[in-house]
Parts: C-alpha cells; structure tokens; sequence
C-alpha cells in the first residue's frame, strides 16, 4: 500500500516537474506547479510530516501558485516563449551538463551512505500524533528567536514589495536592452 | 507474488532522497535553460521543494523535529523571497511588457 | 572613589558631546556654563580621588582603572594588549588636580573673555575636547592611551590657535604648530615602537619594572629616553622645536593661559617624569643633553623675552625659558622639582596670561605694550594679581615661583655648576623683562591717549576693568601664586609634602648637600638685581633700554628656519615630490594599471545575462559537491 502511495506520489511529482519546465505557457506551468506540489505534500504525510504537508498545500499550492497566476494575469504574460532554440550559445547542452552532474553527484553520495540513511529507532519512535506538539516545541523553544524573526522578514518583504510595484508619480524612461 | 511484494515493501528513506536529487537537477535545469522570468522562479520553487523533501526525509531518519522545523522556515522565507521577487518582476514587466530574463543585462560590464 | 576615577575624563567629554549637538541651541553664555560645569566637575572627582589616595599608605597609591580592553592580539610572536585604562598613582592625580582646577578657572574667565563672539559654544567645545585629551593624557596607564591624548592635544591645539581662522596669520601659526608637533609625535612613537620591542609591553608599569629590574639594556633606555625627549620638544617648546610656541600667541588669550602655559606644553616634561626610571638606567649623556638643552633653551628664549614689545609674547618666550628651567631640572635627576616647578609655573603663568588677557580686553583689543602705561589705577585689580605673578616668576620670596626654581637650581649645582650659572643668569634676565613688562604696562606715562588717536578713534577713550567673572579666576590664581610654594618647602622631611607624596612613583631625589642658603640668598639678589636694572630702565629711565633688533627678531631662528626651508630644505622636499610623483607614484600606478588591464578582460565575461550567472553557479556547485565526495570517499 505504501509503495503504491509513494509511486503515484512521485509520478505526480516528477510529471509536475517536467510540466513546469516544458511546457510553453506559464499558465501551464503554474498548475504543472501545483501538481508537482501535491506530490511532496503526499510524500510529507508518508514521512509523518503531517503539519508541513498541510502547511505546503495551503501555502504552496494555495498562496503561491495564486500569486504566480494572479501576476501572470495582471501582466497578460501569455506570450509563450519560443522553446526550439536558445539564443546563448551552448546555455542547453551545459545546463543538461550541469543539472546531470548535480543528480549524479548527489546520487553518489546517497548510495554511498546508504548504510547509515536507515530510519533509526529514535526515527521509528516518532509518532505521526504528536508531529504538531513536537513541531510547536521546536519552534517555539530552540527556534524563537529565528521564529520572531521570520516575522520581521515578511514584513520587510511586504514593503518592500509594495515599494517596487507601486506607479512611480513620473514614469522614468523604458529601460532600454 | 507480486502483489505481495508490493503489499509488504515499504518505501526506503533514500528513495525519497534520490527523488529529492532528481527534482533539484530538474528545477536546476529548468532555471537554466528557461527565459521566462516567471517560470524560471517556479522552477526555483521546484529546487526548494527538493531540498525541503530531503530535510523532511532526514528528520524521519533520525528522529529529529529540527529537520521539519527548518522546512517551516525555508517556507516562510520562500513566501518572502516569491513576494519580492514577483514585486521586482511586475515593476520590470511593467516598464518592458513581454521582457524575457536575456533581454534584462543592464548589468553587463 | 579611586574605581571612580574614570569620571575624570567623563565629564569633559559628556560636556564636548552635549556641547556638540546643543551648543548652538545653547549658545552664549549658557554653553560657557555647561563647559565650566564639566571641568568643575571633573575637578572635584579629581579632589575626591587625591583624598582617597591620601589616606592610602605610600605603597597602595597605585591603582589601576580599567575602562574596557582596547586591542587585545595574541599570536604571530607578539601578544599586545592595550587597555583603554586609568593609571591613578601621585603622579598622574598631581597632574589631574592642576589640569582640572586651572582649566576651571580659565573656563570661567573664558566666559566673560569670549563674550560676544560669534562662535562661542565652538571655543568651549573645543576647551571641553582639549581637557578631556589632556586628562587622557595625564592619566593614560600606557604609551598608547597617553598618545591618545597627546595627539588629542595638538589636534585641540590646533584648532583653537586657529580660532579666528578667518586672520591669516592665526591660521599659520596654527599648521606651524601642528607641524612642528608632528616632529615630536613622530620622536613619540619611536620611543613606543623601541619600547614595545623592548618589553612586549606598553603599560608603564611593565616598561618601568623592565627599567627598575635591570631587564632592559643601557642602549635601549637611551634610545627610548633620547626618543621621548623628542617627543618632549616638540610639545614642550625646546630648542629647536619651540617655534610653534610664540607663534601660538594668535589664539585667544584664554587659550594661551590654559594650553600654551598651564597644561599641554607641561606634557613633555609629564612624560619624561613619568618615564624616569628609564631616563634613570640610559646612558649618562642622554640626561646631561637633556640639561643642557633645557639650559640653552631657558637661556636663549629669556633673552628674546627682554626685547618684545607684544604682550603676550613677552609671555609666550617666558613660557618657553620656563620649561627650559624644568628640562634643566630632569636632566639634573631632580624630577620633583621638575613637577614642583611645573605646578607653581601653571599658577602665576595662567596668572599672567590672564592679567594680559585682561589689559588686552581693557585695551580694545591692544597688545603693543608701547601704547600702554599706567594701566594700575584704571584696572586695580588686574594690576595687583599680575604683580603678584611678577614677583612669583622673578623669584621673590615668598612667593611660589622662589620656592621651586630655588629647587632646581640647587640640583643644578649640585650636577653641574656651568649649568647653574646659566640657570642663575636667566633667572637675572627673567626678573629683568618682567620687570620691564610691569613697568611698560602698569606705571610710568599712560601713552595710550595719543596711541589711539593715530587710530583716529573717539578721543574719550579710556581703558576698563574686565567683569567679574574674569576677575575672579585672577584672584583665585593670584592667591595661588602667593601661597603656592607651602607644598614643597625645603625646611625639612615634614614641609617637603610633594617630594614625599611623589615618592611612590619617582623616588626620594638624592639629599641636597649644596649650600642651600648661600644659594638660596644668592638667587634672591639676583632676582632682586633683575628687578632694580629693570625698574632703573623702564621707569625711572636712568639707563637706556638695550632692546638689539636680534633679540626682538629672536636671533633670527625663524628666519634662518624660514631660509633653510625655502632653499635647500625646498629643493630636498621637491626631489622628494619628484621621487613620490615617479617612483613611488608609478609603482602605485602601474598596480593600478595592472589591475584595469585585468579588469577589462574579465569584464568581458559578465554578459548581464541572468542565466549565464545561473550557470555559473550551478558549475560551482557541480565543483563543490565533487569535491566534498571526492573527500569523503578517500
């Protein structure tokens, strides 16, 4: 049963994934986005993450993915891009280079430790009951003071967004490429 | 048999770890190849996603709660990121409607 | 009380802060006042300091303040750790006392002495930053701390010499003064470096152990010695450094009572007393030099003193002549009477500075003392306290000035008679031009109807007696002066309460076996002939004034500098410039070329294109996690 979760789970999120990147409109990709999103919040409950898989479905799936496509309305960004070809040279082959390198060396290290990456008995201990009572200590204990700070983070965020958004009173000349 | 071995494996930690690899090499992939300033920010949202699922892998192999709680903070501090990032896209896009990632290089030297 | 004394220098500097950002607000006289409130204030933490260290045994009067650790470096061979720490011993509590208590009363003078100008709360600002550098200096537990307030002073200096920049005179004997004090830093820090190198240490207790314990070598406590003395020079006005000195005249009266006469230029012998034991081990010509030049400096500065006619600057050559008498005293070994002699010169020395502060504001702004005269029953009261340090510096028993030049005199006989024979003569020729001061400014003819009416002024002009609350500082330093020489007098152990209050930290001078009283009475009448040869000249005019245009051109020292510089000091100065603009320059340059040269190239590598940044980053990456499994399978 498990294995069948984390089957579809990882289908969604892979399909997602490559939605994301191959697909032409942003639209498209956004929900591609969404898909994808699902998939770890799936494999969240499956790791007995339960707080964080609904925390990433409503903030992830639900304020971000919102924000991406509500930008992308208020912009009429729907000009699909032209996929066939890149215009620098060589950016594709690299990138496929580099992007291969990482999962290969990443891939490495995991097979090569994999001796140790066994769910330990402090690991099979947790219950998925307690996540949120767990998490909540943590936070509000070990991590206060980077909790509170988050706080002021946002804020500043939301300023300064607001700061760069907004209509300058006299629209300095387009930015010239 | 096969649908007993398939009732009886359980998914294995580093599985979740190697998925959390190909995820990260796909949205790394994507933020280089795509033009998009839009997309290129979803496939970044891709990469932390990867790295949040290896976090949350991990606190289930050790037991610890510190994993997730990280995962918690890389949440919040990707809200922030997407919300200024997005701000700097629109004032961008707004100035230059259409304007892909290449056609911005006002800092080229 | 003694844990407290970080105060000391507190309050100056609260009141430079305040000063700072509300002194506009404030403005005059209120900025005046908060100023004067300040160093009062400083003073009587000092007062309450020196009573607590009073009632100490001689061995526990060494206390050390620590403010916060300042440069603390360990490692590459060398540990220096610097505090920014309060010695509080005799010695540095001596200094304080007479820094705070006179800078007190030259405030309170300032107050009425700067009424009306337009930058008032500056000059107190100023006089607030000076004295919190002086404190530092004074009370500073190591080379550095001291430096700090050294170079505070000269900076504070510089900036109230140049008061009135908009006179271009006063602006260069400001950089004058500055740069001739740079010469002494310069001496300063040398010693530092030697001394450092020496003792891995910049604490005077370390350095000083180091000396006392026979650790440091004969040729290093000369060097460091030699190297102070520098220092000393430049900010005591020595031969050959004492040029600034005159030419700092230009800064307001006030000024030159408090910085030019009473405290900054009393910081090299400070140092060289504090450094004594130093000055002890080092090789014996190195303390003789220091006599000598003392004595050639007393000598030489009194007699361009007997042929001025300005005002103060009849008193700046005296000031100069003066500290020459406390070298002659360090070079001699008698540190007390170095101090002692620094203490009572700050009394009448402010004393006079601000009696002719006085005259000069009674006289609208007149320092030729050819156009004064007969200035006693116009201004009584400046008349009587400038008599009164009149007779202190010309020696007249009892007052103070007596007491403490008797002192050095006595151990200049005793370490060199040509020295005291020099040392009597200024004494002669000090008694002289202050005589013939007094007599210029305060008796004889008043000339200063016919004076002002060259200038075409109102021919009601009559000079005033300042206000009051210049007066007061006056009276104040006057009593002082009187009454200034009980702490040391030579009667016996008992009387002798400095000698034995600075014992702690400079030891009991040798016992004098010099004739005392013969040498004693002998300096009296000496002085006393000073005084009849200038009141026969000035006043009764039975003689001719001998006023040679060398003297009044001070043996054309600063012309022959002047010439010096202008000739081949130019030329040596401009093939340096050479030198800099083509060697040094061009190595700098061609750096600087390189570096664009490179730059140019790899700026061709940023594309501004976001992506290929991207890229970039994923290569290090790629780099990075290589390299971290590459270590973690070996």
């Amino acid at each position: 049963m498990q294995l069948i979760v984390f089957i579809v789970a990882t289908l969604m999120v892979l399909v997602g994934a490559v939605g994301v990147i191959v697909r032409k409109h942003p639209v498209h990709a956004a929900l591609s986005l969404i898909l994808t999103l699902f998939g770890i919040a799936v494999h969240f409950v499956a790791l007995e993450a339960n707080f964080l898989a609904a925390v990433q479905v409503i903030v992830y799936a639900g304020a971000i993915v919102v924000l991406f496509l509500f930008v992308i309305m208020l912009l009429g960004v729907d000009a699909s891009e032209d996929l066939r070809t890149d215009p620098i040279t060589a950016q594709r082959p690299l990138g496929a280079i580099v992007a291969v390198a990482i999962l290969a060396l990443v891939g490495t290290s995991i097979i090569v430790s994999r001796g140790i990456l066994k769910v330990t008995a402090a690991g099979k201990a947790v219950k998925a009951a307690n996540n949120l009572r767990d998490l909540a200590r943590s936070i509000f204990s070990d991590y206060v003071f980077a909790f509170e700070l988050t706080s002021v983070l946002l804020v500043i965020a939301v300023v300064g967004t607001v700061l760069l958004a907004r209509k300058l009173p006299k629209p300095e000349p387009a930015v010239k490429s | 048999m096969n649908a007993v071995m398939i009732a009886i494996i359980e998914p294995q930690p580093i599985w979740y770890l190697m998925l959390s690899a190909l995820l990260f090499s796909i949205g790394a992939f994507g933020v280089l190849v795509r033009r998009n300033p839009l997309i290129m920010f979803m496939c970044i949202e891709l990469m932390l996603n990867a790295v949040n699922l290896s976090f949350v892998a991990f606190s289930r192999i050790w037991g610890d709660i510190g994993g997730q709680s990280t995962v918690f903070f890389v949440l919040v501090v990707a809200a922030a990121e997407v919300v200024v990032g997005l701000g700097i896209i629109v004032s961008i896009l707004r100035r230059k409607p259409g304007a892909t990632a290449d056609d911005i290089s006002l800092m080229k030297g | 009380m003694i844990s407290a004394a970080w105060l000391i220098p507190a309050f100056p500097l609260l009141g430079f802060l305040l000063i700072l950002v509300f002194g506009r607000r404030l403005g005059d006289p209120k900025a005046g006042y908060l100023a004067s409130t300040m160093i009062g204030a400083a003073f009587v933490v000092t007062v309450g300091v020196f009573f607590d260290l009073l009632s100490k045994t001689a061995e526990q009067r060494e206390h050390i303040v620590k403010v916060w650790s300042w440069i603390p470096v360990n490692g590459l061979g060398y540990n220096l750790h610097v505090d920014l720490a309060f010695l509080v011993d005799p010695l540095s509590i001596t200094m304080c006392l007479f820094v705070t208590g006179i800078g007190t009363l030259i405030h309170l003078y300032s107050i009425g002495y700067m009424h009306g100008d337009p930058r008032f709360s500056k000059f107190f600002l100023y006089l607030n930053l000076f004295a919190l550098s002086m404190i530092v200096l004074v009370l500073g537990s190591n080379l550095l701390v001291t430096f700090l307030g050294w170079e505070g002073v000269g900076t504070c200096s510089y900036l109230l010499i140049s008061f009135w920049h908009e006179r271009e005179s006063a602006a260069t004997a400001g950089k004058k003064a500055f740069v001739t004090n740079r010469v002494g830093d310069w001496g300063f820090m040398m010693a530092m470096f030697f001394a450092f190198h020496a003792t891995g240490s910049l604490n005077y207790h370390e350095i000083i152990s180091a000396a006392t314990s026979g650790k440091m070598s004969q040729s290093t406590a000369t060097a460091i010695a030699m190297f102070l003395f520098v220092g000393a020079c430049g900010k005591s006005a020595q031969l050959p450094l004492y040029i600034w000195l005159p030419d700092a005249m230009e800064g307001p009266t006030p000024v030159s009572a408090l910085i030019h006469a009473a405290t900054m230029v009393t910081a090299g012998v400070f140092l060289l007393v504090r450094m004594s034991p130093v000055l002890d081990i080092a090789s014996h010509w190195g303390p003789t030099l220091i006599a000598y030049i003392g004595a050639a400096t007393a000598l030489f500065a009194a007699t361009i003193a007997a042929a001025q006619n300005d005002i103060k600057k009849v008193l700046a050559y005296s000031t100069v002549s003066q500290l020459g008498y406390m070298f002659l005293a360090i070079g001699s070994g008698a540190y007390t009477a170095a101090i002692f002699h620094m203490v009572t010169h700050a009394f009448f020395k402010a004393l006079l500075f601000l009696g002719s502060g006085s005259v000069i504001e009674g006289m609208h702004h007149e320092q030729d003392m050819r156009k004064m005269g007969a200035l006693r029953k116009l201004m009584p009261v400046t008349a009587i306290t400038f008599i009164i340090g009149w007779l202190a510096i010309a020696g007249v028993p009892p007052f103070a000035g007596f007491w403490s030049k008797d002192d050095i005199l006595l151990a200049a006989w005793q370490t060199n008679k040509f020295l005291w024979a020099v040392g009597l003569f200024t004494a002669l020729l000090t008694a002289y031009y202050m005589t013939r001061q007094v007599m210029m400014v305060f008796f004889g003819k008043a000339r200063w109807h016919d004076a002002h009416e060259e200038h075409g002024a109102h021919g009601d002009f009559v000079p005033h007696e300042s206000p009051k609350i210049m007066l007061l500082p006056l009276v104040a330093l006057g009593g002082l002066a009187i009454v200034g020489g009980v702490i040391n007098l030579p009667f016996s152990h008992n009387t002798e309460k400095l000698t034995t209050w600075l014992e702690p930290v400079i030891g009991r001078p040798f016992e004098s076996t010099g004739p005392k009283i013969v040498l004693a009475v002998v300096a009296v009448v000496i002085g006393l002939i000073g005084i009849a040869g200038g009141v026969l000249v000035y006043n009764r005019h039975k003689a001719p004034a001998i006023e040679p245009e060398i003297l009044a051109r001070g043996w054309y020292y600063d012309w022959a500098v002047t010439r010096f510089m202008g000739g081949p000091g130019r030329e040596s100065f401009e093939a340096t410039a050479w030198f800099d603009a083509n060697v040094i320059d061009g190595a700098v340059n061609g750096v600087a070329t390189l570096v664009r040269a490179t730059g140019g190239e790899v700026r061709k590598t940023e594309s501004g294109r976001v992506r290929t940044y991207a890229l970039g980053i994923g290569v290090g990456v790629v780099v990075l996690l290589g390299w971290f499994l590459v270590r973690g399978l070996m």
